[in-house]
């Protein structure tokens, strides 16, 4: 029996974004309109195309709940006066991508043949009467897995990377000047985004100097909360030869959870759980980590940049330290071109999508003066850590 | 680094976990002095966090057992940022118990500097009122007043 890839099944039509920034003063509603129909736009399709919508992390996130998550999907298909036959808003899944692959599915059943994703955030809005808070503000007794960690004064996540971290500076000889470079790097990228947040220029000097937030991070090791909305359209690879643009094909999902998901339960202290998607990533894949032209990976903190390297192949674990050396080898002239569009550290929270959306501007060759040489081929785009992660492969053309 | 802190004095406002029939032993032991652990009665097993299953072989007869007590870092940071308004620096450890591999508890360390911390160095709880009968195990250096 052929062994089905059904992921393949679906392909990137269209992206769209709503305008990125800090307290932009619109609404959730507002961006996630924008990101959508701009998609539904670029996808050369009209509203009434769309049969299927998803999204991450569904309704109870907006604004006034901390700005992780916009508007649900019914509201969102409500406002839009959507007729879809599908639609789905989940928060558990392989990161914030498993809105994506969980679009892919329904094209792969048959349950929907145009799809849009969107992911919007309002965290600057929604943090802007204060600092950026830990977990846990107003609750009176935690349950669950996070009971564990948030007595204890791990409030953040920072804290929970921190402690891989500082593993690798310990075991394996990373230093904060090879950690760094995965800050500056996404602010010379971000120099060239104009919807990038922080554009000015970065050095290791001002680097070192930042303030410690859980050593060994700094502030410039964690990303920054924005307002702003992504969204994709997904179509069935049969209607690729009515596609607007080189379909960006959905070549392989990772989403395996073979180790404990958790924070600060996962065995091996030298990987994390992106371990296990990215494996099953690979062994859904016909390509390899030395195909991959251009890599987006989560940067939620730098920390998991490095994780996600090690764990993706794209150098061995613990080496990648070593793979940062310089920073020459991650520049948009480099062998792996990371985070072209200043990743999350200097463009914004976009949580995610950002990446997913930065990846297919790269596969198409419209990334215009930060466009990497090519136009790359394959992309891999990586969300999450802890106890959500997952990755996939996009192509440019359908293999 | 930094980070020295002493057991009541590590943050001015700890978030407190709730309390339900698999936890409760967990995290009111501390008030006999002891530090307890899902235990399997069947294959031995420690399961943490506290789960009315083995993890290993899925049996039922799982309750909480003492411990030693002690551990190993193997792994931690100095947390600067105040997520809690008016905390100082304080130090978060994942600590591994002696009973298993990979038996981790997230903590505290108290009467010790973040930079005289290193991996492996051999630490024992000492427990933290936090009222409603919450006794949180924070670890210390072993032999440290």
């Amino acid at each position: 029996m052929t062994r089905l890839i059904g992921e393949r099944l679906a392909y990137v039509a269209g992206i769209g974004q709503s305008a990125v920034g800090r307290r932009l003063g619109l609404s959730e509603m507002e961006l996630t309109c924008q990101a959508v129909l701009a998609a539904i736009d670029d996808a050369g399709l009209v509203p009434a195309d769309v049969d299927g919508l998803s999204t991450y992390p569904g309704a109870g996130h907006g604004t006034a709940a901390g700005g992780f998550g916009g508007p649900g999907a019914t509201e969102v298909i409500d406002a839009l006066g959507l007729a879809v036959d599908w639609y789905s808003g989940s928060f558990e899944g392989a990161a914030q991508l498993q809105a994506i692959i969980n679009g892919c599915m329904a094209i792969a059943t048959g349950l929907a043949r145009h799809v849009v994703v969107y992911r919007t955030v309002t965290e600057a809005t929604a943090q802007a009467s204060g600092g950026r808070p830990g977990m846990g503000g107003g609750r009176a007794g935690v349950s669950g897995p996070f009971q564990f960690l948030l007595p204890f004064g791990a409030l953040s996540a920072a804290d929970w990377v921190a402690y891989s971290a500082q593993y690798h500076f310990r075991r394996f000889g990373l230093t904060r000047e090879r950690l760094g470079q995965i800050a500056l790097n996404g602010r010379a990228n971000a120099a060239l985004n104009p919807k990038a947040l922080k554009r000015e220029p970065l050095t290791l000097d001002d680097y070192l100097a930042a303030r410690m937030i859980a050593e060994p991070l700094c502030l410039f090791d964690c990303d920054i909360p924005c307002d702003g909305s992504t969204a994709v359209v997904l179509s069935h690879v049969d209607t690729a030869a009515d596609a607007r643009h080189v379909p960006v094909q959905v070549h392989a999902a990772g989403t395996a959870v073979w180790g404990r998901p958790s924070w600060d339960q996962w065995e091996d202290l030298a990987t994390f759980p992106g371990r296990d998607p990215a494996r099953h990533m690979w062994s859904r894949a016909d390509v390899g980590p030395g195909d991959v032209d251009v890599a987006q990976l989560y940067d939620g903190f730098s920390m998991i940049t490095v994780l996600w390297l090690e764990a993706l192949g794209f150098c061995g674990t613990g080496e990648a330290g070593e793979f940062l050396e310089g920073g020459g080898r991650i520049a948009r002239d480099g062998a792996l071109p990371l985070n072209t569009a200043g990743g999350q550290l200097s463009g914004g929270r976009l949580h995610g999508f950002g990446l997913v959306h930065e990846a297919v501007t790269q596969l198409r060759g419209d990334g215009g003066p930060r466009q990497v040489a090519g136009p790359p081929e394959v992309a891999a785009v990586a969300n999450g850590a802890g106890f959500t992660a997952g990755c996939l492969l996009l192509t440019r053309g359908l293999l | 680094m930094g980070g020295r802190r002493r057991v009541g004095d590590v943050l001015p406002l700890r978030l407190k976990p709730f309390l339900d029939p698999d936890n409760r032993a967990f995290w009111t032991g501390g008030a006999g002095g002891d530090l307890m652990v899902h235990r399997c009665d069947d294959c031995g097993w420690w399961t943490h966090p506290p789960r009315p299953r083995c993890r290993r072989c899925l049996s039922t007869r799982v309750r909480p057992r003492r411990t030693a007590g002690r551990g190993r870092v193997a792994t931690f940071t100095v947390n600067h940022q105040p997520w809690i308004p008016g905390s100082d620096l304080y130090i978060v450890a994942l600590v591994e118990l002696v009973e298993q591999a990979g038996l981790f508890l997230t903590t505290n360390l108290v009467d010790v500097d973040g930079s005289e911390v290193e991996l492996g160095m051999e630490v024992e709880v000492v427990f933290e009122e936090a009222g409603d009968g919450i006794h949180l195990p924070l670890f210390r250096p072993v032999g440290r007043r």
